[in-house]
């Protein structure tokens, strides 16, 4: 058994690394993840997450005191951008936590009970969501409410778990036919057992490799919400915000805007190439 | 006999078409099933065999007609089977690809009926499954293997040690081993054969391989266009079969040895096709490739008529000669 174990995550591996640049959307992935982790540990200037004023060190350029330079406010935008991570990632992580599950237990159902009124009900549902364009659904749900980060991340969350909702869907409704789940259901399994024993394990690989890939695009999401000014406020840095501040001194004070930017690129990048590689585990095709 | 299990009376299901018209899939068949016997029901694709197990099972309601399971009318509007009926009639399909989660260990996949039947403790699963396995003669270490690991025949094997989970009274067996090598067919045959033996359950077997039936039938049923052509025990049945159409199948069986040809019926070249069952022939459904089809087969459905022991024909030809014994429902 142990050997089996063995040589089935070797041949995981392999067929992982085998796009090649996967490797390197993990190593980004971990670096992220090592550094959002141990941020205020790493950080020259954790305490310039909050509100701090240093006039004598304002609109530094990058050096070796201040790695990213520093912002109008004389706070040293390398920690600030560490800081910030550690929201983002949280919103990932959360926003992942709540809509896949609920798009789910949805879209399964939906799936099993095809050709009836459930389906009907819940899949109209889940077009409803999905005809609104995402971002202009975010953005209302998160002015509605008051703007801070939790806001944020419930309104991401809401207009997330349809996509999952409508995979699971395609998933069930192919498999409800299939012998294994005709016969649990004659010999008199629960509907709990048929969504969460059978209908689980194979919807499985599909939903990890959308998560992983879904991870950069909801952290992205998240940042153009406190882009506008509908995420984490001011003074807590987030990678949206940092951003927003600094276009107002671009293009002279460049390293103000470009570092978050590009952090946000490296993030996206990461997930997807990373999300590439478990898609290959599973032989889960594109999205 | 009173150890009747499973006694079908009249049964129908029709299924209704997009157009306005309906498949008779079933349409009137009566039989009965006896207790540790093992009933044949064989006929061609589309002759309804499949439906009336699946109807059987419960996973499809009757149109019409009873299915009795020791004296309880299953097919019955709004009858919801009991945890216990659910268990006791166990089916084992023809597809052994799909018939097993992929994705789940065969352990777990005979978890299934244990957690719903029978609630144990985890170690004593353990071994109930291990025990399950080497009654249908495969290792025990298999518990752990995916269904990909394992032989076609193997996860029919399976299969059947899931049904057994529940002890079974009655096990439907769906074309069990027509999606299999015939090197294999023949261990889940045998595997199928002694535990009806150890545990006298009785089997429906679906099939369409007739010289199959020959080895592990008691008795044949021969469906045709959801009608029953004959109904015999397996030795009268090969022996001396009264039905055309009947003979028409045996003799297209294809044989091995010489003493096999001795035996063998001269040869009836079949005319014409199966008749679609949305627009069945009148009278007799088979009269269209009959070779001995009289004028009243054309107009007149012929009744079930009991030629000898427990030998049901249906079939004009037989008609007069029993007359007065025969059945009055149409077969």
């Amino acid at each position: 058994m142990r050997a089996e174990q063995k040589e089935t995550m070797i041949k995981n591996w392999y067929k992982f690394s085998a796009g090649g640049v996967s490797v390197l959307g993990l190593a980004i992935v971990l670096l992220i993840i090592l550094l959002a982790v141990f941020a205020p540990v790493i950080a020259p200037y954790p305490e310039d997450a909050g509100a701090v004023v240093k006039f004598s060190e304002s609109s530094l350029a990058p050096s070796m005191q201040h790695l990213m330079g520093t912002d109008t406010m004389g706070r040293d935008v390398f920690s600030r951008l560490l800081i910030s991570l550690r929201s983002s990632l949280l919103m990932g992580i959360l926003v992942l936590a709540i809509a896949v599950p609920v798009g789910f237990v949805v879209g399964v159902l939906a799936g099993y009970f095809k050709d009836t009124w459930i389906e009907t009900v819940l899949m109209r549902i889940v077009d409803i969501f999905l005809s609104v364009p995402a971002l202009v659904l975010a953005l209302a749900i998160a002015a509605i409410l008051e703007p801070n980060l939790k806001n944020s991340m419930i309104a991401i969350t809401i207009m997330w778990w349809p996509w999952y909702a409508r995979l699971s869907f395609g998933v069930a409704s192919s498999l409800r036919t299939e012998n294994y789940i005709v016969y649990a259901e004659l010999t008199g399994a629960k509907l709990s057992h048929i969504v969460f024993k059978e209908f689980l394990p194979n919807t499985f690989d599909q939903i990890l490799t959308k998560m992983t890939l879904d991870m950069g695009y909801v952290i992205c999401m998240g940042a153009t919400l406190s882009f506008v000014g509908l995420g984490e406020q001011p003074p807590t840095p987030a990678l949206g915000n940092m951003i927003n501040d600094g276009v107002k001194f671009l293009p002279d004070m460049w390293w103000l805007a470009i570092f978050p930017a590009v952090t946000i690129i490296i993030i996206v990048l990461g997930f997807n190439l990373l999300g590439d590689g478990v898609g290959n585990i599973f032989n889960v095709e594109g999205k | 006999m009173d150890n009747v299990i499973l006694e079908i009376k009249d049964l129908k299901k029709y299924f209704p078409l997009a157009n306005g018209k309906t498949v008779k899939a079933v349409d009137g068949v009566s039989m009965k099933l006896f207790k540790g016997e093992t009933l044949g029901l064989v006929g061609e694709s589309g002759c309804g065999k499949s439906t009336i197990a699946y109807t059987v099972v419960g996973m499809y309601g009757a149109t019409d007609g009873e299915v009795l399971y020791k004296g309880t009318n299953l097919a019955a509007k709004g009858y919801k089977r009991t945890l216990e009926q659910k268990g006791e009639i166990q089916i084992v399909f023809q597809d052994p690809g799909s018939s097993l989660n992929s994705r789940r260990t065969i352990e777990k996949s005979m978890e299934v009926p244990l957690d719903i039947h029978d609630k144990m403790p985890k170690e004593k699963k353990q071994e109930r499954i291990e025990s399950l396995l080497e009654m249908v003669g495969l290792p025990k270490e298999y518990k752990n293997k995916m269904p990909r690991n394992i032989g076609g025949g193997e996860r029919q094997l399976v299969s059947v040690a899931r049904a057994l989970a529940t002890n079974p009274e009655l096990i439907i067996l769906d074309e069990p081993t027509s999606a299999l090598d015939v090197s294999v067919q023949a261990k889940v045959i045998n595997t199928l054969i002694d535990l009806q033996k150890q545990l006298e359950i009785s089997y429906l077997f679906i099939t369409h391989d007739l010289s199959l039936m020959r080895n592990v039938a008691t008795r044949v049923a021969i469906l045709y266009l959801g009608r029953l052509c004959e109904l015999a025990p397996t030795a009268e049945f090969f022996r001396a079969p009264l039905h055309p159409y009947t003979q028409m199948l045996l003799s297209s069986i294809p044989v091995a040895t010489e003493e096999e040809e001795a035996i063998k019926p001269e040869q009836i070249i079949s005319q014409g096709e199966i008749p679609s069952p949305v627009n069945a022939p009148k009278g007799c459904t088979f009269h269209t490739r009959c070779k001995d089809c009289m004028e009243i087969c054309k107009t007149k459905p012929p009744v079930m008529v009991e030629v000898g022991p427990e030998h049901f024909v249906c079939c004009h030809k037989y008609a007069e000669k029993s007359e007065g014994q025969g059945r009055p429902e149409e077969c």
